[in-house]
């Protein structure tokens, strides 16, 4: 998973497929980034993601959780179509910031 | 179409996981399911899967998952089976949102059930749980063999 650090943001490239074992590792990885580093925006981008659950979406709206009361915030980025429908269901963008991004061509 | 019967049973690892989703979509595809359909039975599988090595066992990588897969004329059934800790209140297990664990969201059984288009948990307390699920499989043209 490709990463890039900004100031206070951390952007995160999530490819793959997120279940429970690369959940626990975005988990961690996130949660270093803001007890070491002091990031408090967190974007993930979601181009390559081809596949998520329930641990996944959970370990979003933990950070989510984890963010709020440090004053800070995660956003979903370019979330594939097919993941449209899980991600309603969830709930999570009732939440979460979802936004599109413009490809660069 | 011909019937067909898959099982396999693996430690509970996460890794495992992959291997069980995978199993279950690929043997989908081979039913011409619809893609959207495809990626709906991985959740599932994932779901149930994932609660088995999660809730059933702990975590523990030590126990064992089974999938079972039976094809039939109208109907892909798929199983989930562990002899875990089992379930107390399973009408409760299932609603939206309830969790035993502050972490997760309680979603997993409320994919199972919006994805597939039957849902049945068997559980007892101490001894293990018993998921079947089933996706319908919509023949459009009758099979010639
Ligand atoms: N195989 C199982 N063995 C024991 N308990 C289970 C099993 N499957 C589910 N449960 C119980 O049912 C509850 C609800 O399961 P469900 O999958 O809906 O949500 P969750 O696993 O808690 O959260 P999420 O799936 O969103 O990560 C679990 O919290 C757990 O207490
Ligand atoms: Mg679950």
């Amino acid at each position: 998973m490709k990463k890039r650090l900004e100031r206070q943001t951390l952007h995160l490239y999530v490819d793959g497929e997120l279940d429970m074992k690369t959940a626990s590792q975005l988990k961690n990885m996130i949660d270093i980034d803001i007890d070491k580093k002091g990031i408090r925006t967190v974007v993930l981008h979601m181009d390559d993601l081809h596949f998520i659950d329930s641990s996944g979406l959970g370990v979003i709206l933990g950070r989510y959780k984890k963010l709020l009361p440090l004053g800070g915030q995660i956003k979903l980025t370019n979330v594939p179509p097919n993941l449209y429908r899980i991600m309603e269901l969830s709930g999570l963008p009732k939440i979460i910031e979802f936004s599109q991004e413009e490809t660069a061509l | 179409m011909k019937a067909n019967r898959i099982s396999l049973t693996f430690s509970s690892l996460p890794q495992n996981v992959t291997v069980a989703r995978m199993l279950a979509s690929t043997i989908g595809a081979q039913l011409d399911l619809p893609i959207n359909e495809l990626e709906e039975i991985k959740v599932a599988v994932s779901e149930a899967v994932s609660n088995s090595i999660i809730h059933g066992y702990d975590n523990s990588p030590d126990n064992s998952v089974s999938l079972e897969l039976e094809v039939s004329e109208d109907n892909l059934t798929i199983k989930v089976i562990d002899t875990g800790c089992g379930i107390k209140d399973i009408k409760q297990a299932m609603q939206a949102s309830f969790s035993t664990d502050p972490e997760r969201m309680g979603l997993g059984f409320i994919f199972m059930q919006s994805f597939m288009d039957d849902l049945q948990v068997e559980s007892s307390l101490g001894s293990g749980t018993k998921v079947t699920m089933v996706k319908r499989i919509n023949r459009q043209h009758p099979s010639s063999h």
